[in-house]
């Protein structure tokens, strides 16, 4: 039974989504500010966190990126604005998927159980070799640790999963919508949103945002492919 | 100045004629005294010698530069001072054998001018009686040179006056012109400059004439003009902000309640029949409602100008077939689409999903099977190619009349129509990410029944190789 906080000002949005992923399966706990959602992470710790973009005092956003600095935890963000830029604002903080108000929970539910898969799934890519070096950039893929000159670097689920599917084969370029479908089971266009914001966020990460990047390169007009320095 | 020409010329003519009357009278009643004095010396049958009396009888009397004297009678002629007659036409000499009256002609022989008096002799036979021609006539040549001369100074006197008149005119007019002209260029100005939309212009007031009347009320009607576009703009914006913001508050409470329809949709079955069939409107109520929703955030994001193009090179056939099988439309729509690799250009994906899912949704919901989906390439010019994209059914068709307004928002094409779970903002939606990609979109019933519509978005082919990326490389 997946265990998903729920972070929502609103108490109606709050109890009927509440409600509805209950009703779906999931143990749900509701938080109504950012503050006490931040709280309850190590308490409840959940599988996945919904985080609602606008809430009062503390931002989503704001919440979205403590989370980040300390757990790895999946976040769906849910976004009653749906502008390509608070979508992109949102994605680049840090979450790993996004649905806009208003949601029904059957799609909310898709959503948690494919980002929970995606989690899995990362971890029985393990049967491949224990680490392979990439330049400075080394990767556990049993472990599902990243070093970057010896540093690890913190990845969220979709990062690592990103990161773990365009090295498995370096040199292969993958158009944006092949990156959705093998990263976010995304099967139709319209989310390519979610592959540029996890690439810029990916390249921050490892130290290579701004001039040319070594590991994570765009091919123009297609995709992007992985390349060992 | 055609006036003070005309006036002018009238004057002379006037003027001209007096002078020549005048000396023309004179000359003729003084000849007629005199010939009158010399005829009673003169027999009924002359001979030379009385004729050769007679005229220098006449000349003497009209001692005066150039003249000449002639008699004839018969065959006989007398003249002094000198023989010179051949001025005489053959016309004025049937005039005056004919008539009892004086006749004259005025000629011009080598440039001067001549006014030529014939005069026939008459006998008076007593009172009562007409006067009786003779048969002699006596003629006189008188030289105009001092008319002529008197003519030429007149001429000359006006064409002096006239054209210190006109030259004066002219200046006046300019004068005038300029005073007319400078506003009415500067009223033709400021009328094309707020054509082109800039509606604070105005004109500088000078004078108190009728074209500072018209600068004045140009300038009252461009301060009017621009109060109630300001106006309109902040009713329009304001209009705008409230759909805005009306949809993003109804996002609230549908949130709520489209979270719980699976709840609703679940239970349903298990419930009475009337409290189900409550149960199944809320929740179809409550996914139109989200739907409509959605679109109007999306219809206000375009009114807003916030719709960006997020641009990426894509394969069109590629593209249409994910859309078609993320809706599970595949079985439902003949495709005729280019082998894949064929067609690629750059747009945005996400938008054309919209416009690809809103056609081909449009025609499985009114129209009737076959739904045909063909795409090909129309090239307009050697640089210019557009990626046609085009959807068809075998439906009813438009209206006829719906046909102009079917990409206006909430229009709906007909009575079928409105009971659809469509929000009447599709195809205007459609429209708008269509032109958003500098493509055109139009509707069309087929000859044999059926609607088509048509997407025709520009081919970035060659552009998009030497374009960076910037979907990856801008953020």
């Amino acid at each position: 039974m997946p265990r998903v906080l729920i972070v929502e000002d609103d108490p109606d949005v709050r109890k009927a989504v509440q409600l509805g992923l209950r009703h779906q399966g999931h143990d749900v706990f509701a938080a109504a500010t950012g503050e006490e959602g931040l709280e309850q992470l190590h308490p409840f710790r959940p599988d996945v966190v919904v985080l609602d973009l606008m809430l009062p005092g503390m931002s989503g956003l704001d919440v979205c990126r403590r989370i980040r600095d300390r757990d790895q935890v999946p976040i769906i963000m849910v976004t009653a604005k749906g502008d390509d830029i608070d979508v992109v604002v949102g994605l680049e903080a840090g979450a790993d998927d996004y649905v806009v108000k208003p949601v029904r929970a059957r799609v909310l539910d898709a959503r948690i159980r494919a980002v929970l898969r995606r989690q899995d799934a990362s971890v029985s890519d393990a049967v491949r070799p224990r680490a392979e070096s990439h330049g400075e950039l080394v990767i556990d893929r049993a472990g599902l640790v990243v070093t970057n000159r010896g540093e690890p670097v913190a990845l969220a689920p979709s990062e690592l999963r990103l990161l773990l599917t365009l090295s498995a084969s370096p040199g292969q370029v993958f158009s944006r919508q092949q990156l959705l479908e093998a990263v976010w089971e995304h099967s139709y266009y319209g989310d390519i949103r979610l592959v540029d914001a996890c690439v810029k966020r990916l390249r921050g990460k490892l130290g290579e945002l701004g001039g040319d990047p070594r590991y994570i390169r765009t091919v123009r007009g297609f995709g992007y492919r992985f390349g060992s320095p | 100045m055609a006036s003070a020409l005309s006036t002018g010329a009238v004057a002379f003519r006037e003027a001209r004629t007096g002078v020549l009357q005048q000396s023309q009278d004179s000359v003729i009643r003084q000849f007629r005294t005199n010939v009158d004095a010399v005829a009673a010396d003169i027999p009924p049958a002359p001979s030379q010698a009385h004729l050769q009396k007679a005229v220098a009888q006449v000349l003497q009397a009209n001692q005066s530069q150039g003249r000449r004297v002639l008699a004839t009678y018969g065959s006989l002629r007398a003249y002094a001072p000198s023989a010179d007659f051949d001025k005489l036409s053959p016309e004025l000499r049937r005039s005056v054998d004919t008539k009892r009256a004086a006749v004259f002609q005025r000629v011009n022989a080598d440039g001067h001018p001549y006014l030529i008096v014939g005069m026939p002799v008459t006998y008076n036979s007593g009172a009562g009686t007409e006067s009786r021609l003779s048969g002699m006539v006596m003629y006189l040549v008188v030289p105009q040179n001092t008319e002529q001369a008197y003519v030429e100074a007149m001429v000359t006197a006006i064409e002096h006056a006239t054209l210190v008149a006109l030259g004066l005119a002219v200046v006046l007019a300019l004068l005038a012109a300029s005073g007319v002209l400078r506003p009415v260029r500067a009223l033709r100005r400021a009328t094309r400059r707020m054509a082109e939309g800039h509606l604070d212009v105005r004109l500088v007031v000078n004078g108190s004439d009728e074209l500072a009347d018209l600068s004045r009320s140009f300038n009252h009607t461009a301060a009017a003009l621009e109060l109630s576009v300001a106006e309109l703009r902040r009713l329009e914006a304001q209009a705008r902000r409230f759909v805005a913001d009306v949809s993003h508050e109804l996002r609230t409470p549908l949130a709520a309640m489209s979270a719980v329809t699976d709840v609703l949709d679940a239970n349903t079955p298990h419930l009475n029949r009337d409290t189900g069939e409550a149960l199944r409107l809320i929740s179809e109520g409550t996914s139109r409602l989200s739907g409509l929703v959605n679109d109007l955030m999306e219809i206000s994001r375009f009114d807003a100008g916030a719709a960006e193009l997020s641009l990426d090179e894509i394969d069109l056939a590629e593209f249409v077939q994910h859309t078609l099988a993320a809706r599970g439309w595949q079985g439902q729509v003949e495709t005729h689409l280019p082998r894949p690799g064929v067609l690629r250009t750059r747009v945005d994906p996400r938008r054309l999903d919209v416009v690809m899912a809103n056609l081909v949704g449009n025609a499985l919901r009114h129209g009737a099977p076959p739904v045909r989906l063909t795409m090909g390439v129309r090239q307009e010019r050697a640089d210019v190619a557009w990626a046609v994209i085009e959807v068809t059914d075998n439906g009813p068709g438009i209206a006829k009349e719906a046909m102009p307004h079917i990409f206006e928002r909430f229009y709906k094409a007909s009575t079928t129509r409105t009971r659809s779970e469509s929000s009447g903002l599709g195809l205007a939606i459609t429209a708008e990410n269509v032109h958003l990609h500098g493509g055109r979109i139009s509707a069309a019933n087929l000859p044999g029944g059926g609607a088509a519509f048509t997407v025709e978005l520009p081919l970035h082919r060659d552009i998009a190789a030497a374009d960076h990326d910037s979907t990856a490389d801008a953020r």
